[in-house]
């Protein structure tokens, strides 16, 4: 691949949560592929380039931690939204915390490094004006810079990521130690494919002395 | 009200004294501790609620800066504004009809709310443009230093019920820190914000939360907080000009000298060291206080 790229990423904490768990949170073992995605976008994404995740590379002991919080339990509605609208007004249109409380605790991982390997492909949004070349260099420009979009996250937002680029050539990364040998972390959330309704794609994740190599999107390996 | 044009982060710093900054739920309200390190923890959450409740109190029912997420302590006196007065009509592009509602809805929510423009909100719409993701991001605050919490037991010479009359007086628990210094970082898009018409203004009200944030949040429990320090990284590009955690490691908060080992009990204990000569070119380092 002659266009791929490589990022490390680090922080403090991280919440990649399984979805079978999202009530009471429970991150995944690692980052998962979809989160990885979130991370390149949060640089540099146009409609005309898709991002593919080819690896994961692990480089710190996996640690879990628990925190528990209030949380408001519903969404805001888009009806009362629309009535608020029509009668011109937004004083009706609150939500009281108290009255919809919800201390949920959360499973989230402590202190985690990763290598995002990724490629990105053009869609059928690509213009005349859009090559590969052209936004390789702006997301090596742009990663190099640390400049962002938006401060990329680590799963959800309160836990940002800080991110750099890792050059052809350059020092690499060693996984700790304890990520030695072969590790299988079971059925893990792919990505979602938002053009078909929001499906989402799982794939069997197995560890090897930290990588998590991640399977192309229309592989039989991933199913929904 | 154009949006801001410029990436932001900002390091902040604030403290307590003999009180709780945030009891933890599932430690029956001790303040909460990282396990591993043992340092103090503030969520996120607790320090966006009281953004938002110094927000409620200084615009109290102007239009534009209604708070959707609101606790009933504060008293907030409905003022019956007219608000199409202000010609509140988000221009709805010619989308697809559900998007263009849902876009025209979320503009709404934006313009008038001023918590669903600074941190985002979800609306239960079933296109992608019922989500508000806001340009305000804050990670979670953790003290400089381990704290140790102390449980303070009190006494109340009424009773609550009539059969307890004969007990004279009942017992409580109080948890406090002794003192704890929290450090927390934040993070300003100027991408977002031109999504939801987050301003100047806004930016100006929100340093404005910051600085004073603790000085209408006092109770029984919280003790006495302050906010101690505000230090603005401003990029004069919108993408920004220098990695975030360069920036933040550009402050440095430490031990006074020849105190390392002994317990810190007030700010004086602490130097903060704010290396000005490195930062790079196209940031500005601003010290708010």
């Amino acid at each position: 691949m002659a266009y791929g790229i490589r990022l490390y990423i680090q922080g403090e904490r991280a919440l990649f949560t399984r979805p079978e768990m999202k009530v009471e949170r429970v991150s995944y073992d690692v980052i998962t592929p979809s989160a990885a995605r979130g991370i390149l976008e949060a640089i540099h994404w146009k409609p005309a380039i898709r991002w593919v995740v080819d690896s994961i590379q692990v480089l710190k002991p996996i640690r879990f931690e628990s925190i528990r919080r209030n949380e408001v339990g519903g969404k805001l509605s888009a009806a009362s939204v629309g009535k608020a609208i029509k009668a011109g007004r937004a004083d009706g249109l609150v939500s009281y915390v108290e009255e919809d409380r919800q201390q949920r605790a959360t499973t989230l991982l402590r202190d985690v490094a990763y290598v995002i390997g990724a490629h990105f492909e053009l869609t059928d949004k690509a213009g005349a004006e859009d090559n590969i070349g052209k936004h390789l260099d702006i997301f090596n420009r742009r990663a190099r810079k640390g400049q962002c979009f938006q401060a990329p996250c680590l799963g959800t937002r309160e836990f940002p990521a800080s991110f750099e680029l890792l050059e052809d050539g350059g020092e690499q990364p060693v996984p700790h130690d304890s990520l030695r040998g072969e590790r299988d972390l079971g059925w893990m959330l792919h990505d979602i494919d938002f053009a078909s309704d929001m499906t989402p794609y799982f794939f069997r994740a197995r560890m090897l002395d930290g990588l998590v190599a991640v399977p192309p999107m229309g592989d039989g390996e991933v199913r929904s | 009200m154009s949006a801001i044009a410029n990436r932001y982060e900002f390091v902040y710093l604030f403290d307590v004294t003999n009180g709780n900054p945030n009891g933890d739920p599932d430690a029956g309200n001790m303040p909460r501790l990282d396990p591993e390190t043992n340092q103090g923890l503030v969520t996120d959450v607790a320090l966006k609620r009281k953004i938002r409740n110094y927000t409620a109190l200084e615009k109290e029912g102007e239009p534009g800066y209604t708070i959707y997420m609101q606790e009933k302590s504060v008293l907030n006196n409905q003022h019956k504004q007219a608000y199409t007065a202000l010609g509140i009509e988000p221009e709805a592009k010619k989308l697809p009809k559900d998007e263009a509602k849902a876009r025209e809805l979320t503009a709404w929510m934006c313009k008038n709310f001023f918590d669903v423009r600074t941190f985002g909100a979800v609306m239960t719409t079933e296109v992608n443009a019922g989500q508000v993701r806001g340009p305000v991001q804050i990670a979670f605050a953790s003290s400089i230093d381990p704290v140790v919490p102390q449980e303070i037991s009190i006494t109340r010479v009424a009773v609550t019920n009539e059969r307890d009359l004969e007990k004279e007086r009942t017992m409580g628990r109080k948890h406090i820190l002794p003192y704890g210094l929290y450090r927390v970082h934040g993070f300003i898009s100027a991408k977002l914000a031109e999504r939801t018409g987050f301003s100047e203004d806004d930016l100006a009200l929100l340093w404005r939360a910051l600085t004073n944030l603790f000085e209408h949040d006092h109770s029984a429990a919280r003790g006495e907080m302050a906010a101690r320090k505000l230090i603005v990284f401003k990029h004069d590009h919108p993408m920004g000009n220098a990695p975030a955690h360069h920036l933040f490691e550009k402050i440095k908060v430490e031990r006074v000298d020849g105190q390392v080992d002994t317990p810190a009990r007030s700010f004086a204990d602490y130097r903060v060291d704010i290396d000005r000569e490195s930062v790079p070119t196209g940031v500005t380092l601003t010290e708010m206080f």
